[in-house]
């Protein structure tokens, strides 16, 4: 066990794929001499070369139209978009055609493309630099939509992702980079070697866990509010309420077994993600949760998220996100119901 | 029309006038020397029996057979000249209209016609033919163009001097030009060398939009300000359109980067059989078109120095009559695919929700059957 950060994890688990496969690449703005503006690719450059981390010019539109390109001749690219909101200029690249290739070729072409993306806020910061636009990729189909929220997960997925033979988004909750964990380096490394690594790989990074047990309501969170929601469950013990917390990991596919299996115990929901939550992942988990354990529910499931306005400026963004009050809020309503 | 502006025959390279003269040029002549008579045949072939294939296809469309049919009618010199200067180990990306090149990759002409009777997006093994599938997103696979050549430089498959050198050759026409994808296509193929040739076919019209409301000036100086080398042609002249491809070919696999191509075409047909192009465009100008027929030039020029016989003509009647008869039979047999086939190959691993999708689908489908059994 090692202790990192989860941008060190990530930067760790980047250089073990690109040892691991000499046809792993990275692609993205500022990734090179400068380590990327967050320093996830710190280091890289220098080992592996500008040919294998590569600075590409400013145009994210490019950046995955030529990473689709690369994978169509045998490459895997880590594309990196620089931060959330400026993924939509190569939102059509993302929807269009990476999703689509497979399917369209008939399984003929697989694109082991795996975007990166320092997503959600918290961070201060101006417009665009704040956003969680995962819903709008998970209901695309083709795709695949993770997230960590630990080190050792990020170490892990990112693996993992790479050696996935379908498109991946790649979430990183940005305010969480700087956090610390410890992390097993060996045991996905056994993982990839096996002989099917990337169906292990695929199938691994796609399930939920249960972060911490509880029996009276089911609090599911991923990536950027993980934290949020293991602080609500500590607060809400100390009440007498038993909170399990579900890091759902994969927003698609959504593990709706794990937190199907938790709801039919508790009777009672509760999502936080700081996407909207007007159409987002909550909406979809509530009403696959609605369809399914309709009758061992003792209270509506509850969504708390981010508004359906743009993100605001950074004076008001800890109004805007869930906050312990509103998770705790939430959870007092499911149990009073 | 603006005697400088992009719908000018200014600076056109040609080595064969519209009334079927054989012309030299002073850089370009050269790169269609080793076109002999029976090269020039094959050609004239290939654009006589895709032609015919294309009004085949049009018929089934109006027959409703076919949901929708792009037509490629006029644009075979472009196509076919380019075409026959390719290696098999180049690849090709296609937009959606070119036909003809998919036939001198080797696909056969009547599976094209599998996306048009909406049996399949794709309908060809990109990889066995080295063509991709058609795009239908404007530009967007010029991208995809860019990042493959990338690929291709850095598998050491430029500049070596020996014949597995490669390249790739991306088509789209003039509306494309506008799109950001094929500006930042430019962009990373310059900055990487990338051994690519960008072949524009101006056909004048995006679908009912002129090229005078995509460009102020000739596409092919679009090139200049990304620093790729670029050229026009008279892509109703095949061998012009082979030459020039012949020296891009040979600038991008040698390692010395991108290059850009206007082959300066007119759509002779509508953009699909869902357009009616007497609604912005003259008769006059088609008419001044159909004397400029690419097919025609080519006979003329064949005839002329006793290189195409009756016989050949009648061989090429025959052969697009029976490639008629087959594609029809062909089209009018295949039948539509099992429903599940949908869920096939949305993704290359399991995937939690379409196969939940799908038993619920089949479920569905069983009750009818089980209602049947006890009816």
């Amino acid at each position: 066990m090692t202790t990192m950060t989860m941008a060190g994890a990530i930067n760790r688990g980047l250089r073990a794929a690109m040892e691991r496969d000499p046809k792993v690449l990275l692609m993205g703005e500022d990734i090179g001499q400068l380590g990327g503006v967050f320093r996830v690719t710190d280091g890289l450059w220098k080992d592996f070369g500008g040919d294998r981390v590569v600075d590409t010019p400013l145009a994210e539109s490019g950046i995955v139209g030529t990473a689709i390109g690369l994978a169509m001749g045998g490459y895997r690219p880590v594309v990196e978009i620089q931060f959330d909101g400026f993924i939509f200029p190569a939102y059509n690249q993302i929807t269009t055609q990476l999703a689509k290739m497979h399917y369209r070729s008939q399984g003929l072409i697989t694109l082991p493309v795996v975007i990166r993306v320092p997503f959600a806020g918290g961070i201060g910061a101006v417009e665009h630099h704040s956003e969680s636009p995962e819903a709008l990729f998970a209901h695309t189909a083709g795709l695949r939509v993770i997230s960590p929220a630990t080190p050792q997960d990020a170490f892990d997925m990112i693996q993992q992702a790479i050696a996935s033979p379908d498109p991946v988004l790649f979430l990183e909750p940005k305010a969480r980079y700087w956090d610390k964990g410890e992390v097993d380096e060996s045991r996905v490394a056994a993982q990839l070697e096996g002989e099917h690594a990337a169906s292990a790989a695929t199938s691994e990074m796609s399930r939920g866990r249960v972060a911490r047990e509880g029996s009276d309501v089911t609090l599911v969170a991923y990536g950027p509010t993980m934290r949020l929601a293991l602080q609500a469950a500590e607060v809400a013990a100390a009440d007498g309420t038993s909170v399990e917390v579900i890091d759902l990991r994969s927003i698609s596919p959504l593990d709706s077994d794990t937190v199907l299996r938790s709801a039919k115990r508790t009777g009672r929901v509760v999502i936080v993600h700081e996407a909207p939550t007007a159409f987002g992942p909550g909406a979809e988990l509530s009403a696959r949760v609605t369809e399914q354990a309709f009758f061992h529910l003792h209270a509506p499931v509850l969504r708390v998220g981010g508004f359906h306005a743009p993100y605001p400026g950074a004076k008001l963004e800890h109004d805007y996100l869930p906050s312990l009050d509103r998770v705790l809020d939430a959870v007092d309503r499911v149990m009073t119901h | 029309m603006d005697a400088h502006g992009p719908l000018s025959e200014e600076g056109l390279v040609r080595l064969l006038s519209h009334t079927g003269e054989r012309l030299d040029h002073p850089d370009f002549g050269r790169f269609a020397a080793e076109l002999d008579a029976a090269a020039l045949r094959h050609m004239w072939h290939d654009m006589t029996v895709v032609r015919a294939f294309d009004q085949e296809a049009t018929s089934l469309q109006r027959q409703g057979e076919l949901g929708l049919w792009v037509q490629a009618v006029g644009q075979e010199a472009a196509q076919i000249g380019s075409g026959h200067a390719l290696r098999p180990h180049d690849f090709v990306f296609p937009s959606y209209r070119e036909h003809a090149v998919a036939h001198t990759r080797g696909v056969d002409l009547p599976e094209i016609l599998r996306i048009f009777r909406g049996l399949q997006h794709g309908a060809w093994d990109p990889q066995a033919h080295g063509f991709h599938l058609y795009t239908l997103v404007i530009g967007a696979h010029a991208l995809h163009a860019t990042g493959y050549a990338m690929a291709m430089a850095r598998d050491g498959r430029v500049g070596t001097g020996q014949d597995s050198d490669s390249a790739v050759v991306c088509y789209f026409g003039d509306g494309a030009t506008s799109q950001g994808d094929v500006n930042e296509a430019l962009t990373f193929a310059a900055v990487n060398d990338a051994p690519i040739v960008f072949f524009v076919q101006n056909n004048q019209f995006a679908i009912s939009e002129s090229t005078a409301r995509q460009s102020r000036v000739p596409l092919a100086q679009r090139g200049a300000g990304f620093g790729v080398p670029s050229v026009r042609v008279d892509g109703n002249d095949v061998i012009a359109s082979y030459a020039v491809t012949q020296w891009a070919l040979q600038h991008a696999r040698s390692g010395a980067g991108p290059v850009l191509i206007e082959a300066f075409t007119y759509r002779m047909g509508a953009h699909t059989t869902s357009d009616d192009p007497t609604r912005y465009r003259s008769h006059a100008d088609e008419a001044y078109w159909a004397e400029r027929d690419p097919i025609a030039r080519l006979e003329t020029y064949l005839r002329g120095i006793g290189e195409l016989s009756d016989q050949d003509v009648e061989a090429a009647r025959a052969e697009s009559k029976e490639l008629g008869k087959r594609t029809r039979e062909t089209v009018k047999a295949w039948e539509r695919p099992a429903v599940e086939t949908m869920f096939d190959h949305v993704y290359a691993e399991p995937h939690a929700t379409v196969a939940a999708e799908r038993a619920w689908h089949s479920r569905y489908e069983r009750s009818f059957a089980d209602q049947g059994a006890h009816a």
